[in-house]
């Protein structure tokens, strides 16, 4: 949640830029409405169709949003999505006529996905349709195929529970003007299929950068750091290039995708928010597909390398004892973890991450890494923010930070002590 | 049908249920119930006023702590380790209440191979027991010739003590050898327990004898025998390297 | 009046070690299963963490994991003519609570037994005489043989990740292994564990008397193992606080470290937990079970029906529950009728705590593991002649200390006042140069015609319903076979360099307040004659053949080892005779 000064500096951002908007293409609703009216019931689809669009939505990860875990009605939407402006409450998308849906015409379900518009307004990028611009109509039409399988539910979402101003979705066209390059993915001739592949996942369905991208204070992506890392939710989603201090870099091609499919390899776990992506889309995704985004992933541009951080001795020696006496049990006296079952510390370009706001929640509240068929033991790591205090907590962390070859920022105890609450 | 009553099943399994605060009796199945924070962490032993003993009694543990484990240069005894404390907070909770023990009638004197066959708690045994023994402690015609057990010097103290344990001092309404015997035993326990709970102040007991405490892996260790094992133990309350400080 | 629930193929009493093993092996044959626990869920993250899972006063001297009388015990007395009183407090044996059962906190010491173990009468008597064996020794045998569970025993080795030397392999004798051990058919999943100094230099006095030491197999990892079921598991670091203990790094075997995170992801499985059974239902004429009837925490009864009922809730309780649903014959002592509550028996356990030099030994005893250990199995079985000692029987022994925890172990030596100056001298100057082995002499317990189980007529649980009465006192056989390996057991420690050695004899009459394992077994035994007998060798109910019942209730008489090898091969051997045979043609699998 930003303070409230952000909102304001937001707000002014918006006003002023509001009379810079791009002018949109407006469509007649009328002739949506008669156009969705007179096409005919959609039930016989062909199975491939369907089945692709299965596939498409597991990879696109809709379930994340759009079904509500406490409810478990598949799609029927419900499930409030927390952002940095508020809350949006995911849309009910099953094909139920009056509070799904049902009525709406491939066009306008397209409208959506891939270009923010609603039929009755803007969408917000909680649903990352800046992303999903890259997918091709036709998938996302496979998509609205299998959608349309699903049992309709009624449920009536109320969508909008973002504070004024931002709940003007009008305001959307002025965002979308500087933010949104609506295009779909052009592959690169000079790139193999394979990396093609991988960026078209990556870049649409995937949309990876809706969480591994930092972002300005409006929210939209800062296009030159794609996939270095983002804060969102109370997790810093890390940096996924080829960094070798920072992202991916001791990591193979195989590596990544072990833990897209399994959630865990040699190296490290999928737990959080990673864990539950892993479960719910990547996992049901095929392995040449991961192969795809792995070698694309591998191939992005990391930063520069970080400079060294000026380490307190203090907080070291202390980190080191705590290390020493409470961690090394699980995640071994040289860091190096047990692979596939407890994460490798030494060898973890995550725990040395500009932020370290993961790091520090994980120590604090403990974490449960994602369980998946090949991979179900899911071991979890306990809480210690019952047994450590905020100055303990930052040490321990400073010393995992800067130990092993890392070399990040130390953690403050103040940073401990936000982090404990809820 | 079998006169199921309700209100003995729980009364049979609350505390059982007290304990757990992940309780559940719904159905499991697709993944392994697991929430953030819910781990069953121990109850630890706050500082601060006592929660069993009055202060009278505190002396008299006082003294009976000592004499169990007396102080010496290297090591402290008893009081100063925090054994009374420990037991303080040890029946003031479950264990002084002696919850779980199996509490029907008929109450009948069996055999030794057959155990305890009363429902005394340890909490009752305390009370009754240091009673006792104050008042043997008065009487002129004792071994304490009518002082204060703790205004009397050591050797004094040990010898009632040791007529407790072979049953030369007799006390009044309780038994004074199992009085002893229970008080030894908690004494000696709170000594080497974790600090958490009061006593082994400083991880003193566990220095004394080269017990590392609460660590938990000595995979480095197994294969250097006859070596003694030289870092300092640690407590689940901690050690205090854990605390960044200016050395 | 009890709510009915949905009908489920099989209903699985207990989720223990064999609950684990037959939900497993159920589900993946497709049946809808739910299994129903008494005690809690149990997680390594949330229930034994390891910044809190080694404490020896919450765990080892509180029992925090273990179940309480109050909510259920036994009386118990040593002979028919007196009395039974409660079980007030645990003391000879302690059962667990939870899911995952005895798994959760036992040491993980995976043993199989002897191949004569299995045919112990025929055995015995060909080679004494019947006139050797006591005439009130009810031994018998298993109806199934070490051949036949070999497998098994493998299956469940490579589930668990043992960690061992294999001393037979197919018939051939390997060097550093169990010479007696029966012929496997492969080496162990994970080699054995390195040992510390005391177990290693116990080894080395064994062998220089001529005996053939070999580590105890151990359900502690020596390394990072993925079992057949994809379940991972680390390597053990030696933390000391195994037994009475949850593993808090994922490294001892268990339900939750080798089967659980599978099974809950199949979607024909379901459990639930703080349900306590307390019927097995029949329908009239008493040879079908139709389901279980459970109550809940908020003391609600309800009915779950099944077409296959497995007993899984450890040995006295389901013999209880045998009794308190009317199923079986119930056994009566005087006539020698009956099978339930037949040939019950424990473990013939005694220790030898020994005294080193202080300046020439440290064994930092605190560095250990649950199944570490050296051991000879010599005097086990029938592996040497008894002929001239009287007794049968035996018992492996060996340095197999688990742990230097201060309140249990800080031994002094005899004649140490209990408390005052000279005990806490005593203390300081033995704790590193002390052995306490604990289990070191872990003997057989055979059957007797006066050692059972039944009904309590006096004491109720809090359902009103009645205790189980424990009827059991040692016999001379057993006092003699713990005297003479006891005084063997001594002896190597007197080789080690020990100055002084304490023998602690197992003495009668059994005392239901001294720890002595928790490996009760019989009273809902296995065999070929249903007049001695409650279970045939796939341990299906005689009476009602829907009905399965594991555990080491099934043993006709406890061997000279841990028994949870067996108790596991014997489920995989059931569950494998369920699968092939019962669920193709639902009936008697064996006809007597």
């Amino acid at each position: 949640m930003r303070s409230g000064l952000k909102s304001i500096a937001q707000l002014i951002a918006l006003v002023t830029l509001a009379g810079c908007g791009r002018p949109v293409a407006a469509e007649s609703p009328t002739t949506e409405a008669v156009a969705s009216a007179q096409q005919p019931p959609q039930a016989a689809q062909e199975p491939a169709l369907v089945d692709r669009g299965r596939y498409l939505t597991e990879a696109a990860d809709c379930a994340a949003c759009h079904t509500d875990p406490r409810s478990g009605k598949p799609f029927a939407g419900g499930r409030p999505i927390q952002t940095p402006f508020g809350t949006v409450v995911a849309a009910n998308i099953t094909p139920d006529r009056k509070t799904g849906i049902g009525t709406w015409s491939d066009k306008q379900f397209d409208d959506a996905v891939r270009h923010g518009r609603m039929p009755d307004g803007m969408l917000y990028p909680a649903m990352p349709y800046p992303y999903y611009t890259r997918m091709s109509r036709d998938d996302v039409l496979a998509i609205r195929a299998y959608l349309r399988t699903l049992t309709p539910v009624e449920n009536a979402v109320h969508s909008n529970q973002l504070p004024f101003p931002f709940s003007i979705r009008a305001m959307m066209h002025v965002w979308d003007g500087l933010y949104f390059n609506d295009k779909p993915y052009a592959p690169d001739p000079s790139k193999s299929a394979l990396w093609n592949r991988g960026a078209y996942l990556v870049q649409g369905a995937g949309h990876c950068g809706a969480c591994h991208t930092p972002k300005n204070f409006l929210g939209g992506d800062k296009a030159r750091q794609a996939f270095q890392g983002y804060t969102l939710q109370g997790w810093f989603a890390p940096n996924i290039t080829n960094d070798e201090a920072r992202g991916l870099g001791k990591w193979s091609v195989e590596d990544i995708a072990s833990y897209l499919k399994t959630g865990h390899n040699r190296l490290a776990a999928a737990s959080g928010m990673m864990g539950e992506e892993v479960a719910l889309a990547s996992s049901r995704m095929t392995d040449p597909d991961l192969q795809a985004i792995a070698t694309y992933l591998k191939d992005q541009p990391g930063q520069s390398p970080p400079n060294a951080a000026p380490v307190n001795a203090m907080s070291m020696k202390a980190g080191k004892a705590i290390y020493e006496d409470l961690c090394s049990a699980c995640h071994a006296p040289d860091g190096r973890g047990v692979p596939y079952l407890i994460p490798n510390l030494a060898e973890s370009s995550s725990v040395a991450s500009r932020d370290d706001t993961s790091i520090v929640r994980v120590v604090v509240h403990g974490s449960e890494s994602v369980a998946t068929d090949k991979e179900p033991t899911g071991p979890a790591m306990p809480a210690f923010g019952w047994q450590l205090n905020d100055d303990q907590i930052a040490a321990v962390a400073t010393y995992i930070r800067n130990s092993w070859g890392h070399a990040a920022s130390p953690v403050t105890a103040a940073e401990v002590s936000k982090a404990r609450k809820p | 049908m079998s006169g199921i009553r309700r209100r003995d099943v729980l009364a049979g399994t609350a505390f059982v249920l007290a304990d757990i605060e992940l309780a559940r009796g719904a159905i499991i199945s697709g993944q392994l119930p697991w929430q953030p924070d819910k781990e069953d962490t121990p109850r630890t032993a706050k500082p601060g006023a006592w929660k069993f003993f009055t202060a009278d009694e505190a002396v008299m543990m006082a003294v009976l702590a000592d004499r169990i484990i007396p102080p010496d240069p290297d090591t402290p005894g008893g009081n100063d380790a925090g054994c009374v404390v420990f037991i303080d907070r040890q029946l003031a909770g479950p264990y002084g209440l002696y919850e779980g023990l199996y509490e029907r009638p008929p109450f009948i004197k069996g055999t030794l191979q057959q155990g305890p066959q009363s429902a005394q708690t340890p909490a009752t045994l305390y009370r009754l027991g240091i009673a006792a023994l104050e008042r043997y402690c008065s009487r002129p015609d004792g071994r304490a010739k009518g002082k204060p057990l703790a205004s009397l010097q050591a050797p004094e103290q040990d010898a009632i003590l040791e007529g407790l344990e072979d049953g030369s001092v007799e006390l009044e309404g309780v038994d004074g050898k199992t009085f002893f015997q229970q008080v030894v035993k908690d004494v000696q326990q709170g000594f080497f327990a974790d600090p958490i709970y009061g006593g082994n102040r400083d991880m003193c007991a566990w220095k004394m004898i080269g017990f590392p405490g609460a660590r938990y892996d000595y995979r480095e260790w197994v294969g250097r025998h006859n070596e003694r094992y030289p870092h300092p133990p640690v407590s689940i309350g901690g050690r205090i390297e854990w605390t960044p400080r200016k050395s | 009046m009890a709510n009915p629930l949905p009908h489920r193929d099989a209903v699985i009493i207990g989720l223990g070690w064999t609950g684990s093993i037959l939900a497993y092996e159920l589900a993946d044959a497709g049946l809808d299963v739910i299994a129903i626990e008494r005690g809690p869920w149990r997680n390594s993250a949330t229930d034994y963490a390891p910044n809190y899972a080694q404490d020896e006063l919450r765990y080892r001297i509180r029992h925090e994991l273990f179940l309480r009388p109050a909510q259920t015990t036994f009386t118990f007395r040593n002979k028919m003519s007196e009395t039974a009183l409660p079980i007030r407090n645990w003391g000879s044996f302690m059962p667990p609570n939870g899911v995952g059962g005895g798994g959760v906190h036992w040491n993980g010491e995976t043993w199989r037994f002897l191949p004569s173990d299995f045919i112990l009468r025929t055995h015995l008597t060909k080679r004494y005489g019947a006139r050797f064996l006591p005439h009130d020794m009810t031994i018998q045998d298993w109806g199934v043989t070490y051949q036949e569970l070999e497998p098994h025993y493998d299956r469940f080795e490579y589930l668990c990740g043992t960690s061992g030397t294999a001393g037979n392999l197919q018939g051939q004798i390997r060097d550093g292994g169990n010479p007696f051990e029966g012929p496997r058919s492969r080496e162990y999943p994970n080699p054995a564990q390195p040992q510390p100094f005391s177990h290693t230099l116990f080894a080395k006095a064994a062998r220089e008397l001529g005996y053939k030491p070999f580590p105890q197999p151990s359900g502690n990892m020596s390394r990072a193992y993925e079992n057949p079921l994809g379940v991972r598991l680390g390597p053990c670091t030696y933390c000391g606080f195994c037994e009475w203990f949850g593993c808090a790094n994922y490294s001892k075997s268990s339900p939750q470290t080798t089967i659980l995170p599978a099974l809950v992801r199949k979607r024909n499985f379901q459990a639930r937990d703080n349900c306590e059974v307390t019927r097995i239902n029949l329908d009239p004429s008493g040879k079908r079970a139709t389901g279980v009837t459970f109550v809940d925490q908020s003391g609600t009864e309800w009915e779950q029906p099944a077409d296959l009922v497995v007993l899984c809730a450890y040995t006295i309780f389901n013999v209880q529950l045998l009794m308190l649903s009317n199923i079986g014959q119930r056994y009566d002592p005087e006539s020698n009728q009956g099978v339930i509550g037949r040939n019950f028996s424990h473990q013939t356990i005694s220790d030898v705590t020994s005294f080193f030099d202080r300046t020439k030994f440290t064994f930092n005893p605190f560095i250990s593991s649950g199944a570490i250990g050296m051991c000879i199995d010599e005097f086990n079985g029938d592996n040497f002649d008894h002929g001239p000692h009287g007794f049968v029987g035996g018992g492996y022994m060996g340095q197999v200390q688990t742990n230097g925890r201060p309140i249990e172990t800080t031994p002094v030596p005899p004649g140490t006042p209990a408390w005052g100056a000279q005990w806490k001298q005593a203390v300081r100057d033995n704790y590193q140069c002390a052995t306490k082995p604990g289990t070191g002499v872990h003997g057989s317990m055979y059957s007797y015609r006066d050692v059972y189980l039944d009904l309590d007529p006096t004491y109720r649980d809090r359902f009103g319903r009645p205790l189980v009465r424990i009827t059991m006192d040692f016999h001379d056989n057993e006092i003699r076979q713990n005297r003479f390996l006891t005084d063997k057991f001594a002896e190597i420690f007197k080789a080690m360099g020990a100055l002084q050695t304490v023998k602690e004899y197992r003495k009668a009459p059994y005392d239901a307040t001294k720890y002595q394992t928790t490996h009760l077994c019989g009273g809902a035994i296995m065999g070929s004659d249903p007049r001695t007998s409650a279970l045939n060798r796939y341990l299906q109910s005689w009476d009602v053949p829907n009905l399965f019942v594991m555990g080491a209730s099934a043993f006709p008489q406890n061997a000279g080892y841990n028994p949870t090898g067996t108790v596991a091969a014997l489920a995989y051997w059931s569950a494998q005779a369920i699968r092939s045979q019962y669920l193709q043609n639902p009936g008697p699998l064996v006809h007597a």
